[in-house]
């Protein structure tokens, strides 16, 4: 098992007129080679501020404030401007929310996948297009010769986010970032660009850490995942353990939050409240306002994230953490919940990790 | 729609826009009080009434003001703009004498400040809430607001009579082609191009300043893009686009205040030959460079928008 990404005690702090906000406090997690790493919380959670520090580009007010981001075994944090600009783009690729945005609207797309090729493939001009219409023609864009010269404008949105997913993989990179490819575009042409990024991934052999506010879309692509909450990781688990076992209870919380099949955009959270003050957040566990299993001890104690089965810290090489006082010091009532597999939101699970197994094997 | 019919549209629209000029000025130019036939009597108490007439029948100053507009308006159509009536002088020779001194300063002006602002506002937003980027505010609070002949008796009296870098007057008109005429455009330019650059340095920075947040620049950042790349390649395109709106309208603003510049250094050009003729009330004279003045601010505008779709794809010419 090699680790192409690791991620030890993260911390990020944004300096507000209001006050200061931690927006992830103490985040570890690794990813390794080849493998698709889903991360997923409730905007706020700081999922996105935690994947944009992996490329160092927090802005002021932002600032990383500790931690490692090891790639390849090299702290990105510790590195200059310009050893890390090196390895974005060309290691690490990245595909944003809103593609569209994400691409300069004056300058047409192929350009700017070949821009990208030529400095850090040192290409030619002419190979740097080639290899641009190659891979706008891999992403499934028809007549990627003409449309290599089209504007971001004259790109649909679903057309946008392969462009992106071509540039991101454009100079083979270990790992593709993607920051909720898909929360902008409508639910037909998620589903085709997360097979296309799933799929992609396997040929290039690529990891991916998909951050996503979707337990739905992290069960269909997903190997591993992590369940942030308050700038926290919560839990970490495969993700069939994930959806059958879940450990912490906010987690069982967002399954209940998942869509049906067939439901339109009901993707509201069930779970009663809404996440904490940042600027301010509460004492002990920070989940306890919302948990319908919090007792007198958390709010005084913060649950470490530690191994379910032993109580013991985790570390960066466990598969299987949780954070909830149960497992350390044990609550008097226990959780008491359990996870319905044969109706609703089960099935839904079940299915998209069947289909996936099923698309995984018929190569 | 193709470029050509743009420039065919846009160029026939110009004619309601000389005409509604043209009427204006004629009729606000006859609510002011006097002409140069009564100036010159006011002078010389001696003419006669009766003289006073046959002047003003011989320059066509008699008969409603409608008829006056007409009888130059048909020599307008074909091309003459009539005399000075004091002198007899054709008007387009006083136009052909002057436009290039005030295309030379208004040109020197510009570049003066397009290549201060355009500079200053980048450094400023990139640094945008440091010291640079006050400082470049201050300053370009300061050009807008302070008023350009004021500036430019500032400018005489301190680098001509304090300084002696520059003569207070050029001592001798010289052709414009002299490589001279550059030290006596220094002034009167920098005057003219002052509240452009500072106008120009605020729009660039603030374009800039949010053109920096949009999510394109992260992302040009997340491919490794050098800074100097997604500043100067990807940003710069992009803010410069309110720019080019602005500097149409300041083109405006510059042709004004020639005006000014134009009278207080003394400079032959159409500013300081318009004022002078408000003064004796030549009103072909004046007819004449307003039209000019016109046409290029049109001339102007159209630029800027065949600009804006140089600039950014997203603009049809439609
Ligand atoms: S520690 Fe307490 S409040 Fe936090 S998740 Fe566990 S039970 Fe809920």
């Amino acid at each position: 098992m090699t680790a192409v990404l690791e991620v030890e005690d993260l911390t990020v702090r944004f300096y507000a007129e209001e006050g200061v906000v931690t927006a992830v406090d103490g985040l570890s997690y690794r990813i390794e080679a080849g493998e698709t790493f889903g991360v997923v919380g409730e905007s706020g959670a700081g999922k996105s501020v935690a994947a944009l520090s992996v490329l160092g580009l927090i802005d002021s007010p932002g600032r990383i404030e500790g931690g490692e981001v090891r790639f390849e075994g090299e702290d990105l944090l510790s590195m200059d401007e310009s050893a890390l600009r090196s390895v974005r783009g060309d290691g690490i690729g990245t595909v944003f929310q809103d593609a569209r945005a994400a691409l300069n609207p004056v300058y047409t797309v192929g350009e700017q996948i070949a821009e990208t090729i030529e400095h850090h493939l040192e290409y030619a001009p002419s190979t740097a297009r080639d290899r641009a219409i190659r891979l706008l023609d891999r992403v499934g864009i028809a007549d990627a010769e003409t449309r290599y010269s089209d504007y971001p404008h004259e790109f649909s949105g679903g057309m946008c986010q392969r462009a992106a997913i071509a540039m991101a993989l454009s100079c083979d990179p270990e790992l593709i970032v993607a920051d909720e490819p898909t929360t902008a575009l409508d639910v037909t042409v998620e589903a085709r660009i997360l097979d296309l990024l799933a799929e992609l991934a396997d040929e290039f052999d690529v990891a991916v850490q998909l951050v996503t506010h979707d337990l739905g879309v992290i069960a269909g692509t997903c190997d591993r995942a992590m369940v942030m909450y308050a700038g926290e990781a919560v839990e970490t688990a495969p993700v069939e353990e994930l959806y059958y076992d879940p450990k912490h209870p906010y987690t069982a919380g967002l399954m209940s939050a998942i869509p049906r099949v067939g439901d339109d955009d009901d993707r509201l959270p069930t779970i009663p409240g809404t996440m904490p003050d940042p600027i301010d957040p509460p004492p002990g566990c920070r989940f306890h306002p919302r948990c319908p299993f919090a007792e007198e001890a958390c709010t005084r104690t913060d649950p470490a994230l530690v191994d379910p089965e032993t109580g013991e810290a985790a570390t960066l090489d466990d598969d299987r953490a949780a954070a909830c006082l149960e497992y350390t010091e044990g609550l008097s009532g226990g959780l008491d919940y359990s996870v319905e597999v044969a109706g609703g939101t089960g099935e839904h699970v079940e299915k998209a990790i069947d289909e996936r197994e099923e698309g995984g094997s018929d190569e | 729609m193709s470029l050509r019919r743009f420039v065919v549209r846009r160029a026939l629209s110009v004619v309601p826009v000389l005409f509604g000029v043209s009427v204006i000025t004629f009729g606000l130019f006859h609510l002011t009080p006097g002409d140069p036939v009564s100036q010159l009597v006011a002078l010389n108490p001696d003419v006669s009434a009766a003289e006073e007439a046959r002047l003003r029948e011989r320059w066509g100053l008699s008969g409603p003001v409608w008829r006056q507009y007409l009888a130059w308006l048909s020599n307008v159509l074909v091309g003459d703009f009539s005399r000075e009536l004091r002198t007899g002088r054709a008007v387009s020779g006083i136009l052909w004498r002057r436009l290039p001194e005030t295309i030379v300063l208004g040109a020197f002006g510009w570049v003066f400040a397009i290549a201060i602002a355009i500079p200053a506002g980048i450094y400023a937003a990139v640094n945008k809430g440091r010291f640079g980027d006050v400082a470049a505010r201050v300053l370009a609070l300061s050009g807008v607001s302070i008023p350009n002949f004021w500036l430019g008796l500032l400018l005489i009296l301190v680098f001509s009579l304090y300084l002696g870098l520059f003569p207070v007057l050029p001592p001798s008109r010289l052709p414009l082609y002299h490589p001279e005429t550059l030290r006596y455009l220094l002034l009167p330019g920098v005057t003219i191009g002052t509240a452009a650059a500072a106008s120009v340095t605020r729009v660039m920075r603030t374009s800039m300043a949010e053109e920096l947040n949009e999510e394109y620049v992260t992302a040009a950042r997340a491919r490794g893009l050098p800074e100097r790349t997604v500043v100067f390649k990807h940003v710069l395109r992009n803010s410069l686009v309110s720019v080019v709106t602005l500097a149409a309208t300041l083109t405006a603003g510059i042709v004004a205040g020639s005006v000014v510049v134009e009278s207080v250094f003394n400079w032959p050009g159409l500013g300081s030959e318009f004022v002078r003729a408000i003064n004796r009330r030549e009103v072909n004279v004046v007819m004449a460079i307003t039209l000019v003045t016109a046409v290029a601010v049109v001339l102007a505008n159209f630029l800027a928008d065949v600009l804006y779709a140089v600039l950014d794809p997203r603009i049809r010419y439609d």
